[in-house]
């Protein structure tokens, strides 16, 4: 399938699973009305961008960087800044993408070509410290970015709730401007994912996998495995920068907390190992499955602590507690390791478990 | 015959252990050259340094008369040197088909290559689109090979490519080797097996603690068990 780019989920259960957070993610304006479904809608398809330009990084080179939602960052402050100091227009929407997206270029080759020649290690290191740098650097320009407060700012006309395309009469809600925003990241969201899936089975993924197994054999092939992964840290910055861009767009602000912070690495992390490394596909799954855990999880198990209290039992009332859902989110990521270790794709697919 | 290969005085040290103590031997062109020696006598290291994965701290390396010690791996591979490592070294996350592809980096697969590839290799015909990590020991040793003359190359190191390996797997090996050599490959191979070594080697050079101990033909070395005992510890035939 040429839009899949000769890589199809090779699993029936894999396949279903796809399309069915394909139909629910393009049915969710529809079918879950309300702004809680559509917020974890929209951020289901931004991470599932960002998550699969991390594996781009992590599962097909093995290089681990910490400085990931940096580049997301400078998508956010990108469009925050034009938004808020030029006015909402199109224009300014032009002009964050041509200012953000080189810098995050610039950063990404800069960084690349300084560390990726050496051990990985030193590639995370530097990609520690670069990230808490510019993350100390967004609070304290505070002229600029807004500091700990962040920017707010307007959409251009067209993206706005208050501009109602359809009326109320036709499906019993408007159709509006945050619905076409809805529509945008989720249509942007899906192309970066398909052209991430293009270059991980190009002749440049294959090397980059090559790279990942044994960096000197792929050396000792003729290939300068310095830039190779320079490239691909460049395109995975790119993408990131792009699904913040989508992100500030989607929530109309851009702060610290909602796009540097290092709790979304992690987050990010977390979505890549669940889904499975090294498999475009799996950052789809891993988005979906940790943040619909994230927002549902706490009400689940409020039902569930009140139907334990009702029937009388012991225990179960206290441990299913809503106050517990982080307690439960981080048993259930263990156990999704210990029986998935090769990620949910991974096991969907079939694929042995890596052996060191 | 000219030299493809000239090392003069090459010392190369791995963390602070001196491995190579001025290393100085040429492989003739369109010649196979046995590189022989105990465990241990740097004979890997050797191949590496002349690939450039490990750095020479003195002496000098040349291809054709160009100086290559100062360059990095990739460049020394574009110059035209194909390298065999020693234990099956195949990308086992990907297929044959695409171990080939990778080692072809002047283009799409040439057929007729290919064909005359299979000729030798029928099973990575077979298992084409099979992940390499899949392949037996042999199987993966012939693709290790089949990547290092996918397109001809000037020069071919080869470390050790019969270690391991079932007596059959090593006489289709050796019958592969015989091939690549009859169109005019200049190889240095890095070999313990005897008869794989009397079979094809046309030069001999025998290492020990870091250095070339003996140079000459491989006939000659193949027919002086005592010369062979007092090289390499015991006769060739014991190496088997």
């Amino acid at each position: 399938m040429m839009i899949l780019s000769g890589d199809p989920p090779r699993s029936r259960a894999l396949s279903i699973l796809l399309v069915v957070i394909l139909l629910a993610l393009l049915a969710t304006p529809f079918v879950f009305p309300g702004a809680k479904a559509l917020n974890v809608a929209a951020k289901i398809c931004i991470f599932a961008a960002l998550v699969a330009s991390y594996d781009l990084l992590l599962g097909y080179t093995g290089s681990v960087s910490f400085a990931h939602t940096m580049f997301y960052g400078i998508g956010s402050y990108a469009i925050a800044i034009a938004l808020y100091g030029l006015g909402p227009s199109w224009t300014s929407v032009a002009v964050a993408v041509v200012a953000g997206l080189p810098l995050a270029l610039l950063l990404a080759l800069a960084i690349g070509l300084f560390s990726l020649r050496v051990e990985a290690i030193f590639f995370a290191m530097i990609t520690l410290a670069v990230a808490s740098a510019f993350l100390v650097l967004a609070s304290q320009l505070s002229w600029l970015t807004g500091g700990e407060d962040g920017r707010s700012f307007q959409l251009p006309e067209l993206l706005r709730p208050g501009t109602v395309f359809i009326g109320k009469e036709w499906f019993g809600f408007p159709i509006n401007g945050r619905i076409l925003t809805y529509y945008l990241v989720l249509s942007a969201c899906a192309l970066m994912v398909l052209a991430l899936l293009r270059v991980v089975n190009s002749p440049f993924g294959r090397v980059l996998q090559a790279i990942r197994e044994n960096r000197f054999r792929a050396e000792a092939l003729g290939y300068r495995t310095v830039f190779h992964l320079t490239y691909a840290n460049c395109i995975a910055a790119m993408v990131a920068a792009c699904a913040g861009m989508l992100n500030a767009l989607w929530l109309r602000y851009a702060g610290p907390d909602t796009s540097l912070a290092f709790s979304i690495m992690l987050d990010i992390l977390l979505m890549v190992v669940i889904g499975g490394m090294g498999t475009i596909y799996g950052a789809v799954i891993g988005a979906a499955i940790f943040i619909l855990a994230q927002n549902y999880l706490q009400a689940l198990m409020s039902i569930a602590s009140t139907a334990a209290s009702e029937a009388g039992l012991p225990l179960l009332p206290g441990l299913l507690h809503p106050d517990r859902w982080l307690l439960w989110l981080g048993l259930l990521f263990i156990a999704s390791v210990y029986f998935f270790p090769t990620g949910v794709v991974g096991r969907l697919r079939g694929k042995p478990a890596a052996k060191h | 015959m000219s030299a493809l290969l000239k090392l003069t005085g090459v010392e190369t040290y791995i963390g602070r252990y001196h491995i190579l103590q001025g290393v100085d031997f040429e492989v003739p062109e369109g010649q196979t050259t046995m590189l022989l020696g105990r465990n241990g006598a740097g004979k890997t290291t050797t191949l590496r340094t002349i690939m450039g994965l490990w750095e020479a701290k003195s002496g000098s390396i040349s291809l054709a008369g160009e100086p290559i010690e100062k360059l990095s791996t990739p460049d020394i591979a574009q110059r035209g040197v194909g390298y065999v490592p020693e234990s099956m070294a195949v990308f086992s996350d990907l297929t044959v088909k695409e171990n080939l592809v990778l080692a072809a980096r002047n283009g799409p697969l040439d057929d007729a290559q290919l064909a005359w590839i299979f000729g030798f290799f029928p099973a990575l015909k077979k298992f084409w689109l099979s992940r390499a990590g899949s392949l037996s020991g042999g199987q993966k040793q012939m693709l290790s090979i089949a990547r290092a003359i996918v397109e001809p190359r000037k020069l071919l190191l080869i470390d050790e490519p019969t270690k391991g390996l079932a007596p059959a797997i090593v006489m289709s090996l050796i019958e592969c080797l015989k091939e690549i050599k009859r169109r005019g490959a200049t190889i240095l191979l890095v070999e313990q097996n005897f008869h794989a070594a009397r079979e094809l080697g046309d030069q001999v050079l025998v290492m020990d603690n870091g250095t070339i101990v003996h140079r000459g033909e491989m006939a000659a070395l193949a027919a002086d068990v005592p010369l062979q005992e007092r090289l390499l510890g015991l006769s060739l035939e014991a190496h088997q």
